[in-house]
């Protein structure tokens, strides 16, 4: 293979590539586990096709979703990707903990090698491809519903937005069946992800994944950010907004900012590995601080860029659960806003420890701590809107209250590390581990557990299911518990984090709790999926076709469930926050308007899967060197781009006949619901209706 | 909100109905915003080169390779192509043709094509003199940041021949206005970029 024609056809692949060769050429357990994995992969693919092709879905699948402009689909099928993400991601960490659990003084299951990759794809993951496609996917589905707009400004630049981030996740999951991954870190340091000491194709596949990605999450921060600006129905001024829509507003606005300093730190190591620049090499004038600057000038916003939405939907269910107005909106959207500037002005407590004097330790040291202010002071603006409110312990409400003891304990943790000299002691340990995702399970996946059980009824129509939501809210806490604990014991005893192999006895007793709490974790996720499967079957139980299933307070609450395509048939005026909620209490709501007028709604289009197809199979050939497909895969995004600016048919019309026909069914609907009240939400009378009460 | 409210300034989209101007404001300014993005990237990439200049590793240095005389004459070539594309941006609001304007786009490309060729020869003649991005952490950052200038020059030239194409086959529809009125956004804003390049590539290598 190394001669002739198959090095410009194949570039550097070669059959040892493949994990079952490998497997095959040294049966340990850790490739077996590899060629497991890969196996996984294509089975899981092969029955994905096969089934489409059975149902004969083909059609639909590619007509309502993925040529699909509709926000609401779009949202959709980001959360679907997260949640595939997710369960790769946590298998992952399962077998890190077991691998720490079974190798204290003995070398384990798994090698060395694997180990790295295990933990370089399991964080680049879960940042990349499990936590920003799912808050991108929320703040699809809901932000426009709760601004009043039928659309987002850019309806088929979400869709590229999309298709870029389906096609870097696609490279993920390709990296486990041909060659490896990084075995770099979800950070990707240089030196050591340099040509010198990696020159195999793994950091090269974390470059093109990471740089696909987050060129995707830029054109989706600027989208919302002019969405939100530009299309709010006339009436909802900026402090009428949902806070929901102020954390959507800040987090857009950090990812236009935030983004583009990953995109350079991957490109500029990208010249490096693929022309020999000397950006980041230990020799000829290279820097490798700069790098470190780079990265995580992009990654400490990203932080708050995962955490804001996660305070917003906490937000919208503490105060739909509590029956209350939300107390201290202005001091949270203030917070909210505060965070977002803030995050940019702490970049340097991720290398204290890296050589700057200890002046500028301290003025990033003292601008960290400042960001658990804001961040108090929404932990005391939630408890005062669940003061004297009638709170229901629904699952949204019970992640929001998990959420909020967590966090905080996460936070003191911050504060620890946010001391340079604290931070000299518990440098790189499992300390560091345990406190980043004590802050991001409660900030993140919780929070988007909880706006998925919260919005999940208006999106499909029917409420999921409330027994299996609370084994898996369960075991989402007490797997939290029993993993993340044991690592602050260890941290401060000095375990080293990605450590392969253990060699102090004394860890064995935390090191099987926290396995144990992995264990546990997996299992919430499985509840999950059963939750969706039982959900699905029992649909018909549990429908809320009326769209106001938890006596809701915003716009997305007054409409359908699910929403039609077009959201607002007569865009609604805003006269104060949370309208939907006092429109209700004076009988202003479900009231057919005097006449319907046409919609336009664009057209499908196939843009956005093209060119996330072609930035994969560019980003492919570009890890093999594969150059006919990187440059085929640049040139056509390019020719698809320009072939798209000359479409002009791109809007269809939607019939006021028609309108009136889908409108005035709802409505028929509506008048037959019987109004519940709150108490007995969670039961299937609940037909979303809500029982007027004071 | 009445159609003159929200009439963009640049723009004249006629007596166009009232959903026509609100798309055009998201539109322009969604580019604005796009602008913001890239400029963070040029920012970053000038605050790399900074941090670079030293990293001449015994290789060429600024003072010795950089020519000002060329580097000068590539500004006015873009400075002048901006001011050109102001007179096209003039013509599409004004006249009710568009000869004047694709005449005035042509020379726009013309010019940026001029000032990319220059550009060119210039790298050609570092490289004969040894100064490679291959060579030093400094040189690295250089041919980072100006080559990208560069490469927006030629994806702004390669818009330009498309929107040409399209006045020709569309005329001035809403839709090949607002884009040609994001050319000219993006057109200044490489004009912008390449000032400061001149500035604080060019001029401050002489310096040292």
């Amino acid at each position: 293979m190394s001669q002739g024609i198959w090095p410009a056809v194949l570039g550097r692949f070669d059959w040892t590539a493949l994990p079952f060769v490998r497997a095959w050429d040294n049966p340990t357990a850790s490739e077996i586990i590899g060629a497991g994995a890969a196996s996984v992969v294509i089975i899981g693919a092969v029955v994905a096709i096969v089934l489409i092709t059975w149902l004969g879905k083909w059609k639909y699948l590619w007509s309502e979703w993925l040529t699909s402009l509709d926000h609401k689909k779009i949202g959709v099928m980001y959360i679907v990707l997260a949640f595939v993400m997710l369960a790769r991601a946590l298998i992952e960490a399962v077998l890190m903990r077991m691998q720490q659990a079974s190798a204290i003084n003995s070398p384990g299951f798994i090698s060395p090698d694997h180990f790295s990759q295990l933990f370089t794809t399991h964080g680049s993951i879960m940042i990349f491809f499990m936590a920003m496609p799912f808050l991108t996917g929320v703040i699809n589905f809901v932000t426009p519903l709760q601004i009043g707009a039928r659309d987002v400004a850019f309806p088929l630049l979400n869709s590229i937005s999309l298709w870029l981030t389906g096609g870097a996740a696609g490279l993920m999951m390709v990296s486990l069946v041909v060659g490896r991954f990084s075995t770099g870190g979800w950070s990707g340091y240089p030196p050591y992800t340099e040509l010198a000491f990696s020159p195999d194709v793994g950091p090269d596949y974390w470059i093109w994944a990471v740089t696909l990605g987050s060129v995707g999450s830029t054109l989706t921060g600027l989208n919302f950010a002019v969405t939100i600006y530009k299309m709010r129905a006339p009436g909802m001024h900026l402090m009428r907004m949902p806070l929901f829509v102020w954390t959507a507003l800040c987090t857009a606005i950090m990812m236009i900012f935030a983004m583009p300093p990953l995109t350079v730190a991957t490109a500029l190591l990208a010249l490096d590995r693929y022309l020999g620049f000397h950006f980041f090499t230990n020799d000829l004038g290279g820097n490798m601080m700069n790098y470190a600057n780079l990265f995580w000038l992009f990654g400490h916003p990203e932080i708050y860029i995962l955490i804001l939405p996660a305070f917003g939907v906490y937000s919208e269910v503490v105060s739909t659960f509590s029956s209350k107005e939300l107390y201290g909106y202005t001091s949270l959207t203030i917070a909210t806003m505060a965070i977002a500037v803030l995050s940019f002005t702490v970049w340097v407590h991720h290398f204290f420890t890296m050589g700057q004097n200890a002046d500028i330790n301290a003025v990033f040291g003292i601008a960290t701590m400042t960001i658990g202010v804001p961040t108090g002071v929404k932990i005391y603006d939630w408890i005062w809107t669940m003061f004297r409110g009638r709170v229901r312990f629904t699952v949204p409400m019970l992640y929001s209250l998990a959420f909020m003891m967590t966090f905080v304990v996460g936070g003191a943790t911050g504060i620890i590390l946010a001391v340079p000299p604290l931070d000299f002691l518990v440098h790189n340990t499992v300390f560091l581990v345990a406190h980043f995702h004590n802050v991001l399970i409660p900030g993140l996946l919780y929070g988007m557990l909880a706006g998925y059980h919260y919005w999940f009824p208006k999106a499909f129509g029917f409420r999921l299911n409330e027994k299996w939501g609370r084994i898996a809210f369960g075991c989402w806490v007490i797997g939290f518990y029993l993993a993340f604990m044991p690592l602050y014991v260890l941290g401060a005893a000095g375990m080293a984090r990605r450590t392969q192999e253990v060699f102090e006895s004394a860890f064995r007793p935390w090191l099987y709790i926290a396995g144990v709490g992995a264990l546990v974790l997996l299992a919430a996720l499985a509840a999950l999926f059963v939750q969706l499967w039982v959900s699905i079957r029992e649909r018909d139980a549990n429908r809320v076709t009326a769209g106001d299933p938890w006596d809701g307070r915003s716009l997305e609450w007054s409409i359908s469930a699910p929403p039609p395509e077009y959201n607002y048939a007569v865009i609604p005026q805003i006269h104060s926050r949370d309208s939907f909620y006092a429109g209700k209490r004076k009988g202003e709501v479900y009231a057919p308007p005097a006449q319907y007028h046409d919609i336009e709604m664009p057209k499908n289009s196939m843009t956005g899967l093209v060119i996330g197809i072609c930035g994969a199979a560019a980003a492919f050939g570009l890890v093999w060197h594969i150059w006919w497909l990187a440059l085929l895969g640049v040139l056509a995004i390019i020719g698809a781009v320009i072939a798209r600016s000359f479409a002009r048919d791109i809007r269809r019309t939607i019939p006021a006949a028609e309108i009136e026909r889908t409108e005035a069914a709802w409505l028929r609907t509506v008048a037959d619901a019987t109004p519940i009240p709150r108490q007995i939400e969670t039961t299937s009378a609940n037909q979303g209706l809500a029982e007027i009460a004071a | 909100m009445s159609a003159t409210e929200v009439r963009h300034p640049g723009l004249n989209l006629g007596d166009t109905d009232e959903v026509t101007h609100e798309e055009a404001g998201s539109a322009v300014f969604g580019f604005w915003v796009f602008l913001m993005s890239d400029a963070v990237i040029f920012a970053l990439l000038f605050a790399t080169y900074g941090v670079m200049l030293r990293g001449t590793a015994g290789g060429p240095t600024p003072a010795a390779i950089y020519k000002i005389g060329s580097a000068f004459i590539e500004t006015m070539i873009l400075l002048t192509s901006s001011f050109t594309f102001g007179m096209a941006s003039i013509a599409m609001k004004h006249e009710t043709g568009y000869g004047r304007l694709l005449a005035w786009m042509a020379v726009t490309l013309a010019l940026g094509l001029a000032f990319l060729g220059m550009e060119l020869h210039d790298f050609a003649t570092m490289f004969g003199a040894g100064a490679y991005p291959t060579r030093s952490g400094f040189l690295s950052a250089f041919f980072a940041l100006v080559p990208l200038h560069g490469l927006h020059v030629f994806f702004g030239s390669v818009w330009m021949i498309v929107m040409m194409v399209q006045v020709l086959v569309f005329g001035l529809d809403a839709r090949v206005k607002i884009n040609i009125l994001r050319l000219g956004l993006f057109w200044h804003f490489l004009d912008i970029v390449w000032i400061v390049i001149f500035s604080v590539v060019y001029l401050q290598g002489l310096i040292a």
